[in-house]
């Protein structure tokens, strides 16, 4: 998949994003060469731990990182290299094509302005529409949202919305410009969890009904497995895995990804322990050399020290044997013993 | 929004900041040594004299009584007569009221409009040279006292210039903004740069709140950002600095009047202190310290337009 760029609009291909933070102890990298493909009309869960990297890579895409960032690389949007784009075309592609939903919508969203007002600001960069058209369209988007009684709640301020109203209307706000792809960072983590279901919900309807691509980013496996239909794993700023959501959690390639898996329960089967990845991931400016995450790996040898395993295609395993398995890529060395291990059984302390 | 509710609840607050001034106002002056009527007089008047004319003006009443007469006048909008010019009080306060308003209210104006975009320049490229200039020259217009503000800008654009009168109040409004711009001026270089540090560090605050984020990911104008999602939200907390700065503004006019040969209230007030006017300074004092609370109530009405969470 790290081949040739998708050019089809709708489609995105990231080429070897690096997004770096100048600092007083030197540069801190926290999007480290990351690959990724997205078709139209996909919805790709981004996943891992905080500080992995990946609200960082959501908010490269649209060049959302504030200085000291520098985002290097390519974002092709339909072919077009988002981060070679002027200003103004720039702001063409954000709202209008792109759109983003971010956690936390009481931050997000300005608490002196009307959700109406808040709409209208988008539908007017966006859209030829007059007042009335604006109005009308505005009551449409609470409407397609699940807001009641929209046009009252036109004129109320976030803060006299509920959570999950509030990012109902964050999302309302996201849809105005009729985007191709939508960008949602961690939409869910801030609500409680019938709440977080019907969010996923309306992604997932909004989806089907507006055709739009859908990348979640979120440390939630449950949120990716009920929702997305691929998953890329982060660890230190790189993606460690790919593939379909159901074939990565049947048989993971990454340690790092089994450790994930391994980690959550699960409802119904046999009781059996948790598997826990030890120790904690590394700190920015303390990435260790090699695979970055080999001290905390019970598989890792001398080769995982000395040198980073790009990501690479990977063969379809014992689970998915005789299944087509398109799109399966792990950065590992050692994937087809992780594979082999399976996610029952507890590995070995790391040496 | 503002409800009807918030600004009655608002403007009734007033009513015991009201009383309590008047009552201090009162007692305040009656701790000056000595009584206007030996201020007046001199030497030359006999101790009858002096107590027919203290019965006359009823100083000779007990304090309490006094006040419940001071009281009852004020209600009814009668702030007494100047006992050192014999006319009414409110007559000297109504004819050097406007100017000193007038000259508050462009000082403002030039405050603000110097403050703002003064702020946005130096918030926008911080630690760079322009953020320090901005810095550095906001600290220099603090540190100097208002007067030597007004004796430079007299000196320069006056006496060397002459493209302003050197003082004096004028006649008809656009000759009274020609006269009162220098001392306007003065004034507001102190006020714009009070105002600027606050509003650069809320501007600073408020480019790295997420709905910032959130406005450019909308593909928002700049433009579009700064105005309405940055300054709007910045202005908050520096209004909540414009109705206290008022107060220091109009003592700060009354050096500048002095300065400038304004006939305000500044000048006026001096002159009554050191006549022991005590009707004079009581309503002097009185409607500045209304004015100060109309400033506080204007600020905060528009805070709370700006803000719907304040106007709850």
């Amino acid at each position: 998949m790290t081949g040739v760029a998708d050019t089809r609009p709708g489609a995105l291909a990231v080429r070897g994003l690096r997004t770096v933070f100048a600092s007083p102890a030197g540069p801190l990298t926290a999007v480290d060469g990351v690959d990724l493909d997205l078709a139209p009309g996909e919805i790709l869960g981004l996943v891992g731990e905080s500080g992995s990297g990946k609200s960082v890579t959501l908010r490269s895409l649209l060049r959302l990182v504030r200085p000291p960032g520098r985002i290097a690389g390519e974002v092709l949007w339909g072919g077009r290299d988002l981060l070679g784009l002027r200003p103004g075309e720039l702001r063409r592609v954000r709202g209008r094509e792109i759109a983003t939903v971010f956690q936390e919508p009481m931050t997000a969203l300005n608490p002196v302005l009307t959700v109406g007002r808040q709409i209208d600001e988008s539908l007017r960069a966006h859209t030829g529409l007059d007042a009335r058209g604006r109005r009308a369209r505005g009551v449409d988007l609470l409407d397609l949202v699940g807001i009641p009684a929209p046009a009252t709640r036109l004129a109320d301020y976030p803060h006299q919305f509920s959570g999950g109203m509030r990012q109902r209307a964050m999302i309302a706000i996201a849809l105005a410009g009729e985007p191709r792809l939508l960008l949602a960072d961690e939409p869910t983590t801030a609500l409680d969890v019938t709440i977080q279901d019907q969010i996923l919900k309306l992604i997932l309807a909004l989806r089907a009904r507006l055709g739009m691509g859908v990348i979640l980013v979120t440390h939630d496996l449950g949120v990716v497995a009920q929702s997305c239909d691929r998953v890329a794993v982060m660890y230190a700023g790189r993606i460690v895995e790919t593939g379909p959501v159901a074939a990565l959690f049947a048989e993971p390639r990454h340690a790092y990804t089994r450790g994930l898996i391994g980690s959550v329960p699960r409802a119904g089967g046999e009781r059996r322990p948790l598997l826990s990845i030890d120790g904690t991931p590394p700190g920015l400016g303390a990435r260790p050399a090699g695979c970055a995450f080999h001290p905390r790996c019970g598989f890792a040898t001398d080769a995982c020290r000395r040198e980073a395993p790009p990501l690479a295609a990977v063969a379809p395993g014992r689970e998915a044997a005789g299944r087509e398995a398109p799109g399966r890529e792990a950065a590992c060395w050692h994937h087809a013993a992780v594979a082999a291990a399976g996610i029952e059984a507890p590995v070995p302390e790391p040496a | 929004m503002l409800s009807a509710g918030y600004v009655l609840r608002r403007v009734l607050q007033m009513v015991p900041t009201l009383v309590f001034i008047l009552v201090v106002t009162f007692v305040l002056v009656r701790l000056l040594p000595g009584d206007p009527l030996s201020a007046i007089g001199g030497d030359h008047v006999t101790d009858a004299q002096v107590a027919q004319a203290r019965a006359a003006y009823g100083l000779d009443q007990p304090l309490f009584a006094q006040f419940l007469l001071y009281v009852r006048r004020v209600v009814t909008g009668d702030l007494g007569r100047s006992i050192v010019v014999q006319v009414p009080v409110w007559s000297l306060v109504g004819e050097r009221l406007p100017p000193t308003m007038l000259l508050s209210g462009m000082a403002v104006a030039i405050g603000v409009g110097l403050a703002v975009p003064l702020a946005f320049a130096s918030a926008l490229r911080r630690g760079r040279a322009t953020d320090l200039a901005i810095r550095a020259g906001a600290q220099v217009g603090l540190s100097m006292p208002v007067f030597y503000i007004g004796l430079v800008l007299l000196t320069v654009f006056s006496a060397h210039l002459r493209w302003f009168p050197v003082g004096g109040y004028g006649d008809g409004w656009g000759d009274r903004v020609y006269h009162l711009f220098l001392p306007a001026l003065t004034l507001g270089v102190s006020l714009a740069a009070v105002l600027m540090r606050s509003l650069r560090a809320a501007i600073v605050d408020v480019l790295g709140a997420e709905y910032v984020d959130f406005a450019r990911a909308k593909g928002l104008p700049t433009r579009v950002i700064l105005l309405r999602h940055v300054l709007r939200n910045a202005l908050i907390s520096t209004l909540a600095l414009l109705g206290p700065t008022v107060g220091s503004l109009l003592g700060g006019a009354v050096i500048t009047e002095s300065v400038f040969a304004i006939p305000g209230v500044g000048r006026l007030m001096i002159e009554s202190i050191y006549g022991r006017d005590y009707p004079v300074i009581q309503g002097l004092t009185l409607s500045l310290a209304v004015t100060v609370s109309l400033a506080f109530l204007v600020t905060d009405l528009i805070q709370a337009s700006l803000d719907p969470r304040v106007a709850r």
